[in-house]
């Protein structure tokens, strides 16, 4: 990869922010369209509170991969590390 | 627990609006200060027609991966000390076990009222006591123009680090110290019963971990993150037990606070470490007083004062959850006011490298 200096040349991430956010919009898709279903099973409680944890787990991956590169392709990034004294 | 799913409410367009924006704003400051969102997450879902206990359990569900997701991005900026997070976590459990415990003694003895008025009292003692240090430190900081300072230790930080207890001294790199987790322990537990009480244990975790054990405010407010995680996958395990956690609301505002965590996370690498503090005592004190107004309230239904009119318990509620949501959108304003200034700033900086002197 033939990046120029340190300049803003470094490749935004949107391939992959767009990939993200389509798994992450079915993902919720599912969730508002099967609501019923999913709900009678995850508020059943015992062994089934495995169903809401795991859950968020897989949300919390997919969206926040994306909302992170969402951020960073609207180009808000952390401060770059350059301690000037 | 059958049937505890009739209890959850149909959602619309605009209830999906509106929880996402408050996760959004909720996120942004929790991102920024390591907790901070749920006090008002609670009471919105409540203003929704969601149960209590539901609205309590679904806002612990959103909490433990959102407070992940913060943790890991503040980890990539160096601000994140694990072991510290988890050790303060584990008592902190505990802590969150005896506060609901607490809870459920109250309300057995005194109804809703009693345990809506001791959550109310902890709040107001609580948030006046520390968040008027953590304000008035936050200010001192900024009149005495030593913001670009190093921070400093307090006394009772050196002193806690200067004690050597053998078999229980642990290196935190946060604290560039070894101390003895024995001090950690009254800490967490004590994060942990506020955050059963009033859901945001973070207003007595970072503090504790500035001004007694020494760490610096942006790893603190870090760490926190991580005992939030440890605390709410504990608490969100506890309810689903019961069936109590709605996971569409907790999804939905997961999807709002990832947003506003990643932003608020980005925000802290500009901003001066005062200013961690400086947010953070602000909504303090203004949810303290949002909490005051409800105090008489509970006492009138206790019936240790006179009864209020109905009229008047409404104008104070609604006064109440505005000065609250009043709080956190302050919050959210000085972060992204700071953020924005910091932006500006290095841009200008870099403009000016680039062009020699014509800032």
């Amino acid at each position: 990869m033939a990046s120029g200096y340190n300049k803003n040349v470094r490749k935004k991430p949107i391939g992959k922010m767009i990939f993200m956010g389509i798994l992450s919009v079915a993902l919720y898709a599912v969730l508002l369209m099967k609501q019923d279903a999913i709900n009678s099973y995850f508020g059943r409680g015992g062994i089934y509170a495995f169903l809401p944890i795991i859950t968020a787990f897989v949300f919390s991956y997919f969206h926040g991969a994306f909302t992170g590169d969402f951020w960073t392709v609207l180009g808000v990034e952390a401060k770059k590390k350059k301690e000037v004294k | 627990m059958q049937d505890v799913a009739a209890n959850f409410i149909n959602l619309d367009v605009m209830n999906i609006t509106y929880l996402f924006i408050v996760g959004f704003v909720g996120g942004l400051v929790s991102g920024f200060i390591g907790s901070g969102g749920a006090f008002v997450l609670t009471p919105a879902m409540m203003s929704l027609g969601v149960p209590g206990l539901i609205a309590v359990a679904s806002n612990m569900c959103h909490k433990f991966p959102k407070a992940l997701i913060g943790a890991i991005k503040r980890a990539k900026y160096g601000q994140v000390d694990v072991k510290l997070g988890i050790v303060l976590g584990i008592s902190a459990e505990a802590g969150v076990l005896y506060g609901a415990h607490i809870q459920e003694s109250i309300k057995k003895a005194f109804g809703d009222a009693g345990s809506n008025l001791y959550v109310s009292v902890a709040f107001v003692v609580i948030l006046a006591v520390v968040g008027g240090f953590v304000l008035r430190d936050a200010w001192k900081t900024y009149k005495s123009g030593t913001t670009n300072e190093e921070e400093t230790i307090t006394k009772l930080a050196r002193w806690v680090q200067s004690i050597n207890i053998p078999g229980t001294m642990v290196y935190f790199k946060s604290l560039n110290a070894r101390i003895s987790v024995l001090f950690t322990i009254p800490l967490g537990f004590a994060t942990g019963m506020l955050a059963a009480t009033i859901a945001v244990g973070g207003f007595i975790g970072v503090p504790a971990m500035i001004y007694v054990l020494g760490a610096p405010s942006l790893m603190a407010s870090a760490s926190e993150l991580v005992i939030a995680f440890v605390m709410g996958l504990g608490g969100s395990f506890k309810y689903a037990m019961s069936g109590l956690v709605d996971i569409r609301l907790a999804m939905i505002i997961l999807a709002g606070s990832l947003f506003g965590i990643q932003l608020g996370a980005i925000g802290t690498t500009y901003v001066k470490p005062f200013m961690i503090k400086m947010v953070m005592g602000v909504i303090m004190v203004i949810v303290l007083f949002s909490r005051a107004l409800m105090v008489p309230v509970y006492l009138s239904q206790l019936g240790l004062i006179q009864t209020l009119a109905d009229s008047t318990v409404k104008v104070l509620k609604t006064t109440s959850f505005i000065i609250m949501a009043f709080a956190l959108l302050i919050g959210a304003f000085i972060v992204l006011k700071a953020m924005w200034q910091g932006r500006r700033a290095e841009k200008l900086l870099h403009a000016g490298e680039l062009e020699h002197g014509k800032v």
